[in-house]
């Protein structure tokens, strides 16, 4: 059951991402890829990662692709007339960089190795544990992350002030 | 474990070189190439996901959710960019922007 589930949604992420990326309206775009992270929160759900999977939801789908559709709009980028495909030209490094990429993964699946560490038995990590672990052992890790929010707030605001003419 | 790790792995794998396809093919929409970015990161958490399970440790779930606070960061960063670049010179083509290059 969770199997057969697992590969129908790794199907759905696959092809999403698939039409996200060769849409050529940036509106289309996110709604694909909002599909895609759905399917994506359900993968985390199956791995035993309810928490990760709700954020996936909320901060993904909700508020970053939002955040992305609220530019498109303001930008005026959505009319469907002036959209274009990318030239010839660009398809070329991208081609042979991918190509690298899933050659390499085939070979290394053609010759494995023997799996180094056998899986410990499975268990759920639940929200105490993992709120245990964030607070206790990756303290620093939160600092940061909470500097790095300030200084985005900080660039923000000064990349999006009125100047005057 | 549902299923193995390496199909975990391989579907991580695909969704990074969608991503970099994404990246490399639409330089002339910078919206695009964040697109792509977000694909690429969320490849990165399912496996931070995917060894949390295998391994039965919360570590890598605490790092998915890092990773998530750090992309909120720079999507925002990013697209406050954008909005100021296409103030300048009306448009979202990349290839427009070069005088941001080191001559």
């Amino acid at each position: 059951m969770e199997q057969t589930l697992f590969y129908i949604m790794a199907t759905v992420i696959v092809i999403a991402t698939i039409f996200a990326i060769s849409e050529k309206h940036p509106v289309h775009a996110i709604v694909y890829l909002v599909t895609s992270f759905f399917a994506l929160a359900v993968v985390f759900y199956l791995l035993a990662a309810p928490l990760i999977a709700m954020f996936e939801v909320i901060i993904y789908a909700g508020a970053v692709m939002v955040l992305f559709m609220f530019v498109i709009m303001m930008l005026d980028q959505g009319s469907p007339e002036d959209a274009e495909r990318p030239p010839l030209m660009h398809y070329l490094p991208a081609l042979v960089l991918t190509g690298i990429t899933l050659v390499s993964l085939v070979l290394l699946l053609t010759n494995r190795s023997p799996v180094a560490a056998a899986a410990v038995a499975p268990r759920l990590v639940s929200v105490k544990e993992f709120a245990i672990t964030l607070f206790n052992q990756y303290g620093v890790a939160i600092e940061i992350i909470s500097m790095q929010l300030l200084f985005a707030i900080v660039g923000v605001l000064y990349l999006g002030r009125r100047r005057k003419p | 474990m549902i299923v193995p790790l390496t199909h975990l792995l391989i579907l991580a794998s695909i969704l990074f070189a969608l991503g970099l396809l994404c990246v490399l093919i639409w330089r002339s929409n910078v919206i695009m190439m964040l697109i792509g970015i977000e694909i690429m990161l969320n490849a990165a958490m399912l496996v931070f996901v995917a060894g949390s399970n295998h391994w039965g440790m919360a570590d890598g779930q605490v790092f998915a959710l890092m990773i998530m606070a750090m992309t909120s960061a720079e999507v925002s960063l990013a697209l406050a960019m954008v909005v100021y670049l296409h103030r300048r010179k009306k448009t979202v083509n990349v290839d427009e922007f070069r005088e941001l290059r080191d001559q």
